[in-house]
C-alpha cells in the first residue's frame, strides 16, 4: 500500500516536472538562471576548444561573422550530434534540444560583455 | 690636547658616517628585502587576463600583473635564472614578466591565435606555437625580437597546420607536431636565424599534444584521430617515428571528449609511464623498456592532466567536463586509486611544489586555488584567484621540456 502510494506520488511528481519540457519543448522559455549557466558553459567549456571569447582555437571561431550563412538547424545538429572523425563531440548527453536552439540563437547574435 | 682629540674623534665619526651612508646609498634594497625566486610561480587568471605571482613557502600572493590579453589557454615558461616568466596567451601575445618586481617588462603580439611555447636549452630563445597562422616563431629571450618564422606548411597546396606539442630538446632543438597534417618536426636552432628542419610525416591522425621524457630522449605525440601514440627517439632520428599502443581502444565505442587531454606533465614513474586514454575513462600504463601497455586504470572521467608527484610515488589526475569537479590520486606501486577528491567545480590544472610535499589545484568556478598535502591528501589552505587556470612554478626552469 505504501509502495503504491509512493509510486503514484512519484509518477505524479515526474509528470508535473517533465510535462512542460516534453510537451512544449520548442516553446519553453529558458529561465534566466539556466541561461546564465548555458552562457557560462558556452564560454568556458565550448571555449576550451573554440576560445574563451569564441575567437577560435583548436576548433574554428564561432563569432557571428563566422557563422553567418550557416542554417541554425544545421548548427543545432552539429552541437547535438557532433561531427564524426573530428574533435567536435556530441552534446546531446548534456544539453536538451531546446537549450541548444537557444545557444545557437545567442551565438548568431554574438556574446556581449558582461554576459 | 683635549681639543685635538675631540677634533679627531669628530672627524672619525664624520668619515664613518660618510662611508656608511655611501654603502647604504649604493644598494637599492635593504638586505631583508632580498629574496630568491625558487619558491615562486605564476597562476593565470584566464578571464581577467592577469598573472598572479605567488610564493609557495608561505602560500602568499605577491603581485597581480595585469594587461596580458586573452589568457584562455595560457602557458608559461621561466628564464633559467628563474626571474622572468614568459606567458603565452591565446591572442598571440608573448609577455615577459619580471616576477621579482611583479611587472610586465615587454609584450609582443606575435600571432593571431597561439597555443603555447618553450624556452631553448641555453635559455636564449623563446619559441611560440601558433594555430593561426599555423607555425612556430622564434624570439630572442632578452629582447623578444623575432629571429625566425617557421610556417607549418604541408601537402601540395601550401596549407598551414595548427601546431601543438611544442617542447625544447637537448642539442638546442625544438620539437612540435602538426595537428592538421599529422607530422612531427624537429628544428635545430643552433643558428637561430637559419633553423634546420627535419620533418616526420604520417605519424598518425590529429596529434593533439606532445611531450618529451624527462631525460630529453623521447618525444611522444598523443593521437586524437586514432588509438595510439607516436614515438620519436631523438638520439636516433634515422629510425623515424614508431607507433605505440596502436590498439588500446580497438573495437570499443569511444566516449565523447569534452576537453582535449594534455601531455605536458609527463608522468614517468620508474619504468612506467602514465598517459590519458582518449575517448575512454582510463589512464594507460606503459612500460618504457618495451613501449607496451602493461595496465589500464579505470577513472572517474576523461583524464586531462596525468601528473606524477616529483618522487613518482603518486599520480594525480583531473578530468574533462562534465566530471571536472574531481581529482583522483593513483598509488604507483599498486596502480590503484587511493583517493578521490572533490576540490570543486572546474578543476583546470595542478602543479606540485618542487619536491612534491604539496600540490596546488586551480578551481575555476570557485575562484580559488586549493592546496593539498600530498601525504595526508587533505586540503591545507585555499587562496582566492579570479577564474584561475594554469599554475606554473619556477622549478620548471630546469626541467627539459617544460
Amino acid at each position: 500500500m505504501q509502495a503504491v502510494f509512493f509510486v503514484t506520488t512519484f509518477s505524479l511528481t515526474l509528470l508535473l516536472t517533465l510535462s512542460p519540457t516534453s510537451l512544449h519543448a520548442q516553446e519553453k522559455e529558458i529561465s534566466p538562471s539556466r541561461q546564465g549557466e548555458l552562457i557560462h558553459l558556452l564560454k568556458q567549456d565550448c571555449g576550451s576548444c573554440h576560445g574563451l571569447t569564441l575567437e577560435g582555437g583548436l576548433g574554428p571561431p564561432l563569432l557571428p561573422t563566422d557563422l553567418s550563412g550557416k542554417p541554425p538547424e544545421w548548427l543545432r545538429d552539429v552541437i547535438l550530434d557532433g561531427i564524426p572523425n573530428t574533435a567536435m563531440p556530441p552534446w546531446r548527453p548534456i544539453l536538451s534540444e531546446n537549450e541548444v536552439a537557444w545557444l545557437v540563437k545567442s551565438m548568431l547574435q554574438g556574446l556581449h560583455n558582461g554576459q | 690636547m683635549a681639543n685635538k682629540h675631540r677634533f679627531r674623534f669628530t672627524l672619525g665619526v664624520l668619515l664613518a658616517s660618510i662611508v656608511i651612508t655611501g654603502i647604504t646609498g649604493c644598494s637599492q634594497l635593504d638586505v631583508t628585502d632580498l629574496r630568491g625566486t625558487g619558491d615562486m610561480g605564476i597562476v593565470i587568471e584566464r578571464a581577467a587576463g592577469n598573472a598572479l605571482v605567488v610564493e609557495t613557502s608561505h602560500h602568499t600572493q605577491l603581485f597581480r600583473v595585469e594587461g596580458l590579453g586573452n589568457l584562455s589557454h595560457a602557458s608559461v615558461v621561466f628564464s633559467r635564472d628563474e626571474r622572468y616568466a614568459y606567458v603565452f596567451g591565446r591572442d598571440g601575445g608573448l609577455s615577459k614578466v619580471d616576477i621579482l618586481r611583479g611587472r610586465l617588462v615587454k609584450r609582443v603580439v606575435q600571432g593571431g591565435n597561439s597555443i603555447g611555447g618553450a624556452i631553448s636549452q641555453d635559455g636564449r630563445l623563446i619559441a611560440v606555437s601558433n594555430y593561426k597562422p599555423g607555425g612556430v616563431k622564434i624570439f630572442d629571450a632578452e629582447t623578444l625580437v623575432m629571429l625566425a618564422d617557421i610556417p607549418a606548411v604541408y601537402g601540395h597546396d601550401g596549407e598551414r597546420s595548427k601546431v601543438v606539442g611544442l617542447v625544447d630538446a637537448p642539442g638546442q632543438r625544438f620539437v612540435f607536431s602538426l595537428w592538421d597534417a599529422g607530422e612531427t618536426w624537429v628544428v635545430d636552432i643552433r643558428d637561430p636565424t637559419n633553423p634546420q628542419i627535419r620533418k616526420f610525416r604520417d605519424i598518425g591522425k590529429f596529434p593533439y599534444d606532445g611531450l618529451i621524457t624527462p631525460d630529453g630522449r623521447y618525444y611522444i605525440a598523443g593521437l586524437f584521430g586514432e588509438d595510439g601514440l607516436a614515438l620519436l627517439d631523438l638520439w636516433n632520428l634515422d629510425a623515424g617515428v614508431k607507433r605505440i599502443l596502436g590498439g588500446y581502444g580497438r573495437g570499443e565505442q569511444a566516449l565523447p571528449v569534452y576537453k582535449m587531454p594534455h601531455l605536458e606533465g609527463w608522468a614517468a614513474a620508474g619504468d612506467l609511464l602514465f598517459v590519458p586514454a582518449v575517448g575512454r575513462h582510463e589512464v594507460l600504463v606503459i612500460e618504457q623498456k618495451t613501449w607496451q601497455e602493461v595496465g589500464r586504470i579505470a577513472m572517474h572521467g576523461q583524464p586531462v592532466f596525468v601528473m606524477a608527484r616529483p618522487d613518482s610515488r603518486q599520480i594525480w589526475v583531473n578530468f574533462a567536463f562534465p566530471n571536472n569537479d574531481t581529482v583522483q590520486v593513483i598509488d604507483v606501486p599498486s596502480q590503484r586509486i587511493i583517493k578521490t577528491l572533490k576540490p570543486g567545480p572546474a578543476v583546470l590544472h595542478m602543479e606540485f611544489t618542487p619536491r612534491g610535499e604539496q600540490i596546488w589545484i586551480s578551481v575555476r568556478d570557485k575562484d580559488l586555488i586549493a592546496i593539498y598535502d600530498t601525504e595526508t591528501l587533505r586540503q591545507v589552505k585555499t587562496l582566492p584567484a579570479d577564474k584561475p587556470s594554469g599554475i606554473f612554478f619556477t622549478s620548471r626552469a630546469h626541467e627539459i621540456g617544460l
